[in-house]
């Protein structure tokens, strides 16, 4: 009975979206470096949209260092459409240190043009927090998920009342604790997913619907 | 008299001298943070972190106030110089009374923070009730 209001809460909700012809919800794909952002926007985008990939991948920190827009893509989970615009922003952080890209083996020169240019992808991450209807805000769930970014993007969407879908990603790991962060930000739902293997990505979308249709 | 100037000038030569092996840690009381706007706030904190000092906050910085400490942050990395800071807080709580229904408006409560330059400090563990940090000598 109660599935039956939910399912009828639904589709009274789409129908009126359709009268009144309201727009795409822009969804901002947050995060710290790592997380999983563009492989997620990468998969959303191949499953709902037909196109391959919008954004390079890589165990490179800050590979995203520019925000990258895919619009109208429809998705269609539990009875429920909903229209998104996907932004997949550059992973947001405190710090930025050019020996950690020497690291990975750029000379000098390229791993400080990096550093510059990962600064400027997360000022615009941050701007685009005033252009976004609601965030994914994406986590590995191999780490610890009290980071400061984590805390930061949290209480800003709280503050900002905007809605927010907390993924709890690379559950494909031997270390992967999504109880860990329930644990840590319980006031938030926490869909458990890996964006990599596509394990449990339908739950997700169920959750997006559900969250911002 | 003659020791009592020379210990003077011994301090004072260590506390100018080039090697500086302390580190300096600055306590602010949240009735001071009370009394800045969020600017004088995040202008301060960068400018003591890039001096190489450590900040502890009473009363920590509003959600608006990192996102912006964040990116103000990144407007002064400079490699080389700068690599940005460490900043570990607590979730800032919500609370509402009568008055503040009435209004509309939630009262958002900050808690203690510390933060440092990137280079120097390191968060070993953080959970609800306790941040473990530990802190370098600049090199």
């Amino acid at each position: 009975m109660g599935r039956m209001i939910k399912i009828i809460k639904r589709s009274f909700s789409s129908w009126i979206r359709k009268i009144f012809k309201k727009k795409a919800v822009r969804i901002g794909i947050y995060g710290p470096p790592n997380a999983g952002k563009t492989t997620l926007a990468n998969r959303i985008v191949r499953d709902w949209s037909g196109d391959d990939v919008i954004g390079i991948v890589s165990e490179i920190p800050h590979e995203t260092r520019r925000v990258i827009r895919k619009e109208n893509v429809r998705i269609n989970a539990n009875g429920v459409a909903v229209t998104l615009d996907i932004v997949d922003t550059p992973g947001l952080a405190t710090k930025i240190d050019f020996h950690d890209f020497m690291a990975f083996g750029m000379d000098e020169e390229e791993a400080k043009r990096r550093a510059k240019e990962g600064t400027e992808g997360v000022i615009e991450a941050i701007k685009w927090l005033d252009d976004i209807d609601g965030v994914l805000l994406i986590m590995d769930a191999a780490e610890d998920p009290f980071t400061q970014v984590n805390v930061i993007v949290v209480g800003n969407m709280e503050a900002r009342e905007l809605p927010l879908l907390i993924v709890a990603n690379k559950i494909d790991l031997p270390d992967a604790s999504p109880a860990r962060i329930k644990s840590a930000f319980p006031q938030h739902p926490v869909v458990p997913i890996s964006a990599l293997d596509g394990i449990n990505v339908d739950k997700l979308y169920e959750s997006i619907a559900d969250r911002f249709g | 008299m003659t020791e009592k100037v020379t210990k003077t000038e011994e301090r004072t030569k260590r506390a100018n001298g080039a090697v500086e092996t302390g580190i300096r840690i600055d306590m602010l009381s949240k009735d001071h943070l009370s009394t800045m706007t969020s600017m004088e706030k995040i202008r301060l904190i960068l400018d003591k972190v890039r001096e190489g000092n450590i900040l502890i906050l009473e009363a920590g910085l509003t959600p608006d106030e990192e996102m912006k400490l964040m990116e103000l942050t990144m407007t002064e990395i400079a490699p080389g110089d700068f690599a940005g800071i460490e900043i570990e807080s607590y979730p800032s709580r919500r609370r509402s009374n009568i008055i503040s229904k009435l209004l509309g408006r939630v009262v958002i409560e900050t808690r203690l923070t510390v933060i440092g330059p990137a280079n120097q400090i390191k968060t070993i563990n953080k959970d609800h009730d306790v941040i473990s940090a530990l802190v370098s000598v600049r090199s």
